[in-house]
């Protein structure tokens, strides 16, 4: 009875990388098909192949900073706010995705200062 | 190759590799960032800037600059239809408080201002209505508002919602504009950094920044905005701002330049009330 169990155990690991790795590179092709269509000022197009990228994997760092930033360029600041934090918590130490938050942190902060005036 | 050797080497490989592609797998990207405007101005297409309660120097009118400005900003930058019409003298109307509640709204409308029994107060005539004993004209009211507190006599005539009612009926409903305006010079002296420019033995320039006493003087300049609802009277949405600049004493700037020059950094903010408008910025995308 036990030898089946761990059988199965064993092979969920060997599967495990290999389905993870095939998530991130199917979700790697929306987040690289979002860059070229947001480079063309598609940015509705873009917004769905990212909002598609971290549905496939979630935990995908880079694929929130772009959504964020889409979020960002469509006026959803909350929205944008959420995706920003996502990216930041999956990835604390990239620089660049520290450096859009910070850059939508100033427009967020001023829009909000206003509104509560 | 020992086995070592060959981790080392193929490790540096990678990092080379993770260097490259982290360096080719962001795309910096221009954005447009909307903000929305402060206030809902959906229900209105037309927009009047009715006058301002203005004051601080005598250099130059600040109720009338400010209106022209405004409406020239609004016409090229807002969605709504500038009304042309004559500036109200609005610290003479509201100079006269007791008159605007007796009489109503009808007589003060900016195409018959002071008629049907208000009287607006005028230079030649102080504001309790006694003549002057040396005979001499008296200070416009304009010229007595000094400072921020000088406004608060007038503060009455932004809560008069049958006023500006009366008013909004006359041209059909618009979003009125108004407020106060005071423009007023100041002067400061105290301890300031400048840079200056030095030579060393060796004849290298260099610039060094000193701390100098320096008398300077200049102007400030504080708008408050009130946005009122014609349909009904009431304020919708009021701000303030305030700015200043300062020269160099010895600097002779005229008043109307250093006024636009403060006016310039307030428009924006004003125009964001109105209309949305779109902060330009760049973002990392990345793979």
């Amino acid at each position: 009875m036990r030898r089946p169990i761990l059988g199965c155990v064993l092979a969920l690991l060997a599967i495990a990388p290999a389905a993870f790795a095939n998530q991130r590179s199917e979700a790697k092709s929306q987040v690289e098909f979002g860059i070229k269509v947001a480079q063309a000022g598609l940015w509705n197009e873009a917004l769905y192949r990212w909002q598609k990228a971290v549905q496939i994997d979630p935990t995908y760092a880079q694929a929130w900073n772009n959504l964020a930033i889409a979020y960002e360029h469509d006026g959803k600041f909350e929205d944008a706010a959420k995706a920003y934090q996502k990216a930041l918590e999956l990835d604390p130490k990239n620089l660049l995705i520290r450096q859009n938050y910070d850059l939508f942190k100033e427009i967020n902060d001023r829009t909000k200062r206003r509104s509560s005036k | 190759m020992t086995a070592r050797s060959a981790a080392a080497v193929s490790s540096v490989l990678l990092a080379c590799g993770l260097l490259v592609a982290g360096c080719t797998d962001y795309y910096e990207i221009p954005i447009e960032t909307p903000i929305q405007p402060k206030m809902d101005v959906t229900g209105f297409q037309r927009v009047l800037v009715a006058g301002f309660i203005a004051g601080g120097t005598e250099d130059l009118d600040p109720n009338l600059e400010t209106v022209r400005l405004l409406r020239s900003q609004l016409r090229t930058k807002s969605p709504l239809r500038v009304i042309e019409a004559e500036v109200l003298p609005l610290v003479e109307i509201a100079g006269d408080g007791k008159e605007i509640k007796e009489n109503g709204a009808t007589a003060n409308t900016p195409s018959a201002p002071g008629a049907a029994g208000l009287t607006p107060i005028n230079a030649s005539a102080p504001a309790d209505g006694r003549p002057q004993a040396n005979g001499k004209p008296a200070p416009s009211l304009e010229s007595q508002i000094k400072t921020e507190k000088d406004f608060q006599k007038y503060d009455k005539i932004f809560a008069d919602v049958s006023y500006w009612k009366k008013l909004g009926e006359e041209y059909q409903n618009p979003l009125i504009v108004t407020g106060t305006v005071l423009f007023a010079p100041q002067q400061t002296a105290g301890f300031v950094t400048r840079e200056q420019e030095v030579f060393d033995a060796t004849g290298r320039r260099r610039v060094i920044p000193i701390r100098a006493y320096m008398e300077r003087k200049g102007f400030m300049l504080i708008p408050k905005f009130i946005f009122i609802d014609g349909r009904t009277g009431a304020t919708l949405y009021s701000e303030t701002f305030r700015e200043e600049v300062l020269y160099n004493a010895q600097q002779n700037t005229p008043a109307l330049s250093s006024y636009f020059e403060l006016m310039d950094r307030v428009i924006p903010s004003f125009l964001s009330t109105l209309s949305a408008q779109k902060i330009r910025g760049t973002r990392v995308l990345l793979k």
